[in-house]
């Protein structure tokens, strides 16, 4: 099998996997006696941030490796898995206040938990743009590796902020000590909504990755255009690359 | 039990409308650089 049909049956995979989670999060899951319906927001609320997470501890293993290794695979890796990290993080900061407002009566408050998740999204976005302040690309990686490292500090952060203090936002129901706990059929609905999440997480990092290495393939093409108009010397590189 | 259906309709729309946002301008920017490589190839078959 080549890769192109792997990958499509990879992908076919995790539609039929996102379209039975979204099935599962509506119609099967039991419906919370409180808050009702608007519960059912924890299905792709919750999943998309521990896949968030999983995707800035990538930036922090790839950081680690870039910084050991120096090869540009590691950056490329590092940057794909903080956009995707950005993008969950977008989904939990987007549903969080939807799900608040009918629950709290607020869209937002700045208790620790809340606070925490928002600037662990600004330390990525902030990630992301310094990435585009250095042109040199080795410098770029290196100063990347090491933010990517420091910006990784706020998610155990955010991980232990509704243990360690008193929060508008709900105490932990999974791994959250005695008292805490989900019904068996919520469980395995959480459960297949975070596999779905993990796979779309799998899916468009491959994609971003790729992009990442044509960036570097047409960089070096650029520079080898470059370099044989110059031998020429009858054409600018300007003119030529134009 | 219909009450917040709405916001709950909106959540779910939220969620995919920004996989599918950022989908596609993964996508796009693909499709350039993948136009932008076979230029380049076809420069360095000239040149």
């Amino acid at each position: 099998m080549d890769k192109r049909t792997r990958d499509w049956i990879t992908s076919l995979a995790v539609a039929a996997l996102i379209a039975i989670a979204g099935y599962a999060a509506l119609f099967q899951a039991p419906t919370e006696r409180t808050m009702g319906l608007i519960q059912r927001i924890f299905y792709f609320h919750v999943p998309s941030a521990w896949t968030g997470f999983v995707a800035f501890l990538i930036v922090f293993i790839a950081s680690i490796g870039y910084l050991l290794k120096r090869t540009p695979q590691w950056d490329w890796l590092a940057v794909s898995a903080a956009e995707l990290g950005v993008a969950f993080f977008t989904v939990v900061l987007t549903t969080g206040p939807i799900w608040a407002k009918p629950v709290w009566g607020i869209w937002w408050t700045w208790d620790a938990r809340l606070t925490s998740t928002f600037v662990l999204w600004v330390l990525y976005v902030s990630y992301l743009l310094l990435r585009t302040l250095v042109s040199d690309p080795e410098r770029r990686a290196v100063v990347s590796a090491v933010f990517g490292i420091f910006a990784f500090l706020d998610v155990p952060l955010v991980y232990m902020s509704i243990r360690w203090w008193r929060t508008q936002h709900p105490q932990p129901v999974i791994a959250g000590g005695s008292g805490s706990g989900l019904d068996p059929l919520m469980w395995r609905v959480f459960l297949t909504c975070w596999a779905a999440l993990l796979g779309l997480m799998v899916i468009l990092l491959r994609e971003r990755y790729r992009l990442e290495s044509l960036r570097h393939e047409v960089a070096e093409m650029t520079i080898e255009v470059e370099r044989r108009v110059g031998d020429a010397g009858s054409l600018s590189p300007g003119k030529a690359i134009r | 039990m219909i009450r917040n259906l709405q916001s709950l309709m909106v959540a779910y729309l939220f969620v995919w409308a920004i996989f599918f946002v950022y989908h596609l301008t993964v996508a796009q920017r693909l499709a350039r650089l993948q136009d932008e490589v076979k230029r380049l190839k076809e420069m360095l078959k000239q040149v």
